[in-house]
């Protein structure tokens, strides 16, 4: 069966909030860059940006970042994993980087992304923003902006869907069938 | 997509597109400070050139080193090969060093079919004798379709020493699968007698067709295989078919000079020609780097037996 865990109405919230919570950590959006990871971590950091410069009145850079060179199962998948385009039109070095992704899992992401960012440049400092954090952590990273943390099974489905890329905006779960850990 | 790149017959349309999107986001990392990623850590590539090259060699090189392979470079000149030891055992040699991708360039065509009856690893042609030489087909695609912005429907000649050109026969299978309308140029004596049923036209008329082209690619009057008299003098075929500056005016607006190098200016292709804006010769070199990253990933990037762990 499957459950709504963020309607519309919660993602926009989640994400106005986000945006207040990065500029009051960061004390304004000064050095401040968004980097969305692909595919749909993109289109959440363009929206974050969006509120950011509705709030402070400055427009933050924003960059897509593809972290498929940077993972670890490169190797172990039948098929090579299909490579989208990192687009980072800014200087990262000095910068306070927020990595903005839609689901927080393992973490293996999150490391990949680390590892992506760090051979283009020398950022003062990494955040992450995540729409929903889901436990499970196999590496020893926190978000520090969270849209909803949703506790699952490791076998759930987590979906997250969003309008620039689905059509609509919402988060869904489906348990996985038979699992009941 | 195939387990080996041997032939332009072994990819479909859509592994064609697949390689020239891969390449795009390839063509990113040439761009940053730090030119390397980490895709292929601990994989083995193996550069075995038994035949004169630079562009094809060093292109291959870079672009395993840009992905974090080891790369050995291998050539007939400094090797056993130079004592005497057959093919089969050298492949041998190489597969029992634990190489992941063979890429090999031989004189003899169909040398990396052969080899990959020997080895388990991965084999890339980087052109083998008369036959094919696949990269550079998939780096002028990739270029003609970012500068002109798509392959199907496209007007190309490929003019000059078909029969000999390896180059010419993978282009050719290659932009007829993209669906666009090919036109192989030359001396009769080296227009390769079966060229109708690949599909293209065929023309001894190099002025009539210029002023209709998106494409003018220019192949390299081959002066090593030229051992047989072909045609009367290298002047004569410079005065019918080389691109003066005079014809390339003739050639439309947008379009795109090419060769696959190396040049033999003043023959096929005018100096001045050579160096002019439309002719995109440098970017070809720029894409190939792009294009074998691309192949490269998407061969060793999955598991070594194709099934996931």
């Amino acid at each position: 069966m499957t459950a709504t865990v963020l309607t519309a109405d919660d993602i926009r919230r989640a994400l106005t909030r986000i945006a207040h919570e990065i500029i009051e950590r960061d004390k304004g959006a000064q050095d401040l860059a968004l980097v969305g990871i692909a595919d749909r971590g993109d289109d959440l950091a363009r929206r974050l940006a969006a509120e950011i410069a509705r709030i402070e009145g400055t427009q933050v850079p924003v960059g897509v970042l593809d972290i498929t060179f940077y993972r670890d199962d490169i190797g172990l998948r039948a098929e090579a994993p299909e490579v989208h385009e990192t687009r980072i039109g800014f200087d990262v070095s000095g910068k306070v980087v927020v990595l903005v992704d839609d689901v927080l899992y393992t973490g293996r992401t999150i490391r990949s992304a680390m590892d992506a960012l760090m051979d283009l440049g020398r950022p003062r400092k990494i955040q992450l923003a995540v729409l929903v954090d889901r436990g499970h952590r196999e590496l020893p990273i926190r978000a520090d902006f969270v849209g909803k943390n949703v506790p699952t099974s490791r076998g759930d489905d987590v979906r997250v869907q969003i309008v620039e890329a689905d059509g609509l905006d919402a988060v869904t779960v489906t348990p996985n069938e038979g699992d009941t850990a | 997509m195939n387990k080996h790149l041997l032939s332009m017959h072994d990819l479909t349309a859509e592994d064609v597109v697949r390689i020239l999107d891969t390449a795009e986001s390839f063509r990113e990392v040439g761009t940053r400070v730090i030119k390397k990623v980490p895709a292929l850590r601990g994989r083995t590539v193996v550069n075995f050139f038994l035949e004169n090259s630079t562009r094809t060699r060093i292109s291959f090189e870079l672009a395993a080193k840009r992905l974090s392979a080891d790369v050995i470079n291998f050539s007939a000149g400094g090797s056993s090969v130079a004592k005497g030891e057959s093919l089969k055992d050298t492949a041998l040699t190489l597969q029992a060093m634990g190489a992941d991708a063979i890429v090999i360039r031989h004189s003899s065509s169909g040398s990396p079919l052969q080899l990959t009856r020997w080895v388990d690893g991965r084999v890339l042609n980087a052109g083998d004798g008369t036959h094919e030489h696949p990269t550079q087909a998939l780096l002028d695609l990739y270029t003609m379709r970012e500068k002109l912005g798509h392959l199907e429907g496209l007007r190309v000649a490929i003019v000059g020493d078909v029969m000999h050109s390896r180059v010419a026969r993978s282009l050719t299978f290659g932009l007829v699968k993209m669906g666009a309308t090919v036109t192989l140029v030359g001396p009769p004596t080296l227009i390769p007698p079966d060229a109708p049923a690949w599909g293209v036209q065929v023309s001894y008329d190099v002025d009539s067709l210029l002023p209709t082209l998106d494409v003018c690619y220019m192949l390299r009057v081959q002066k090593e295989r030229q051992r047989l008299e072909y045609f009367p003098s290298v002047r004569e075929y410079a005065r019918l078919f080389g691109l003066t500056s005079a014809r390339a005016a003739t050639l439309p607006e947008r379009a795109l000079i090419m060769h696959p190098g190396p040049m033999n200016r003043g023959v096929e292709i005018d100096s001045d020609v050579a160096d002019q804006p439309e002719s995109v010769i440098e970017e070809q070199v720029t894409n190939g780097i792009a294009i074998r990253m691309a192949l490269l990933y998407l061969l060793l990037g999955g598991s070594r037996d194709g099934e996931a762990a």
